[in-house]
């Protein structure tokens, strides 16, 4: 009933749209990965585990101008090193959570590593696992006995061998998508400091500055998700919640978006939008009322043949919600992502073959490149309002009142 | 895919750390502050809406009124002005009458004393006739009854008159 329950409500020809979506989106991150496979099944030659073969030049967020000039350097760089360029370690290398932060060129940021080993806490700069070389490559090597093997430390001891397999480490450190995400908080907290004391200078008077600009989209999530889903009673009460996770998704897929600062991939980190569907679990469970989990665990006016097969599945659905709410973020982000970065892997990968066929599909790339960027501006409001909808509906489940309920059940006869 | 799909225990303690943070400070510092002046602002529009409502209202209760006392006023101005012409008329119509009976009794009287004096007049000039007619019979007999045939006479004529009368 809880599944059926949105289709029934007023958003529910939305949700359906974006499930469709998010299948869309799952099959082309299938489709996508298994073409990569494909790809990289053609390479005879192994790559050695700690060199990452990746053109360095092209960021993961390379603006149109940016993949002109990456395209441009791929092909003078094939010319030179004669190296195998493979666009699903680019790719991947790209979203996935990394030890420092690459800037383009042979700059990159370290970040701390916090490693809580056999009971005891290293603290230690990421520089000490990498080089830069003179491709603006990173050359790993081992530290203190740990090494990042494709950014998972692991504990190998000293002077192991190259092949050695070490065991996994309790790995704290402070990571490319943990430090994105205290940027944005920061943002946060400076801009929504200042929005606020605005509010409390100018009381009577017109929004003006940030504020103006604020505040539609305040006003958007209280009026516009909360109040429909939660009702004016409880509204209130979620409203700071739902604002909270509303700008901190916005801001975060907002950061991955912007060029030349090493391409986060923040709400792409099913890590940081597990937190996030964990949270909201816990609201909602915490929150439930006996309708709630009477609804689930005895679901009123079925028979009760229905029962057995309804119970399990409504008990599934109180984790597959939250669950549905985490893959659809990740799944958005990243798929975005591996967009852009396709469309920057398609004129590298024709630029090793020629230059001429380099430049030549980089145009084209350019071009779609642009388009996939104003659609993600678009995505990552989308997913932010998506996230917060749907913790506002599953809120608004758990605490509905039995006259609610009654009011559900009778539109779902009618929709059977 | 491996270093995509998978779920750091250090990356879950930090973005819990700093969600739980983030939505402290805010709820604290942001969301409170901005909740309670967007309502107070709203219920302020309101409250300035239904002013103005009940403002109009007033205003059209009080036009009405006014309406209402120009009309009576008029209506009181047509009476006044109707009740002091009766009066007006009435008032002449008074004088005319009055002034009339009082110059009926004006010359009811005049013709009194002309009647009186009149009357008066004719029994002065009686009473006179008859002093003179005693004087010239006095004369007369003085004259006449020195001669006693004359006498004689005169007693006759007046035995005559007295008894014929």
């Amino acid at each position: 009933m809880l599944c059926v329950d949105y289709f029934c409500t007023a958003k529910n020809g939305y949700v359906m749209v974006r499930i469709y979506q998010f299948l869309f989106i799952i099959g082309f991150l299938g489709m996508t990965s298994s073409a990569f496979a494909q790809h990289e099944g053609h390479n005879s030659e192994p790559v050695a585990h700690d060199q990452v073969s990746v053109e360095q030049s092209a960021p993961a967020e390379a603006s149109a101008h940016e993949g002109a000039e990456a395209q441009a350097h791929s092909v003078q760089d094939t010319t030179h090193a004669k190296e195998e360029f493979k666009i699903g370690e680019m790719i991947m290398h790209h979203i996935s959570d990394a030890h420092q932060i690459h800037l383009g060129g042979s700059l990159y940021i370290p970040l701390p590593i916090i490693i809580l080993h056999e009971g005891h806490l290293d603290v230690f700069s990421s520089s000490n696992f990498y080089s830069v070389n003179e491709h603006g490559e990173l050359d790993y090597h081992d530290y203190k006995g740990y090494r990042n093997h494709h950014e998972m430390i692991e504990f190998v001891g000293e002077n192991a061998s190259h092949d050695a397999h070490g065991h996994k480490v309790m790995d704290f450190s402070i990571t490319k998508s943990v430090f994105g995400m205290m940027l944005v908080i920061v943002f946060m907290i400076i801009l929504f400091r200042s929005v606020a004391n605005k509010y409390k200078r100018n009381v009577g008077k017109a929004p003006s500055g940030f504020q103006n600009m604020i505040e539609p989209f305040i006003l958007f999530v209280r009026d516009d998700i909360a109040l429909p889903s939660l009702g004016k009673k409880k509204a209130a009460q979620y409203t700071p919640f739902l604002l909270t996770v509303f700008f901190f998704i916005w801001m975060c897929n907002m950061l991955g978006l912007i060029p030349f600062l090493g391409g986060f991939n923040i709400t792409g980190t099913l890590s940081i939008t597990l937190v996030l569907a964990a949270i909201v679990f816990i609201i909602t469970s915490v929150s439930g009322n006996k309708h709630y989990w009477g609804h689930i665990f005895w679901p009123p006016g079925v028979p009760g043949f229905v029962k057995v097969i309804l119970v399990p599945i409504e008990f599934m659905s109180i984790f597959i919600k939250p669950c549905v709410l985490m893959i659809r973020l990740t799944a958005n982000i990243t798929a975005g992502h591996i967009i852009i970065l396709a469309f920057v892997g398609l004129a590298l990968m024709f630029g090793q073959q020629s230059p001429v066929a380099g430049y030549g599909v980089g145009v084209g790339s350019v071009l779609f490149m642009a388009f996939m960027y104003c659609l993600e501006l678009l995505v990552a409001f989308l997913q932010a309002y998506v996230f917060t909808l749907l913790a506002a509906l599953y809120f608004g489940d758990a605490t509905q009142d039995h006259h609610h309920e009654h009011e559900h059940e009778h539109e779902i006869q009618h929709a059977h | 895919m491996e270093g995509l799909l998978s779920v750091s225990v250090g990356t879950v303690f930090w973005a819990s750390v700093a969600f739980l943070c983030v939505l402290v400070i805010m709820k604290r510092m942001a969301w409170g502050p901005i909740m309670s002046s967007l309502k107070d602002r709203e219920e302020g529009i309101a409250n300035a809406l239904r002013q103005a409502d009940l403002a109009k209202e007033e205003m059209s209760r009080l036009q009405a009124s006014n309406e209402d006392l120009l009309r009576e006023a008029r209506n009181e101005r047509d009476r006044i002005l109707s009740e002091a012409k009766a009066m007006s008329d009435k008032m002449r119509n008074d004088a005319v009458g009055r002034s009339q009976e009082e110059a009926n009794r004006i010359i009811a009287k005049a013709q009194a004393e002309i009647e009186s004096q009149k009357q008066a007049a004719i029994t002065d000039l009686k009473n006179q006739v008859a002093d003179l007619s005693v004087q010239l019979a006095e004369v007369l007999l003085k004259d006449s009854l020195t001669e006693e045939q004359k006498q004689k006479a005169l007693n006759h004529s007046l035995i005559k008159e007295f008894g014929a009368n």
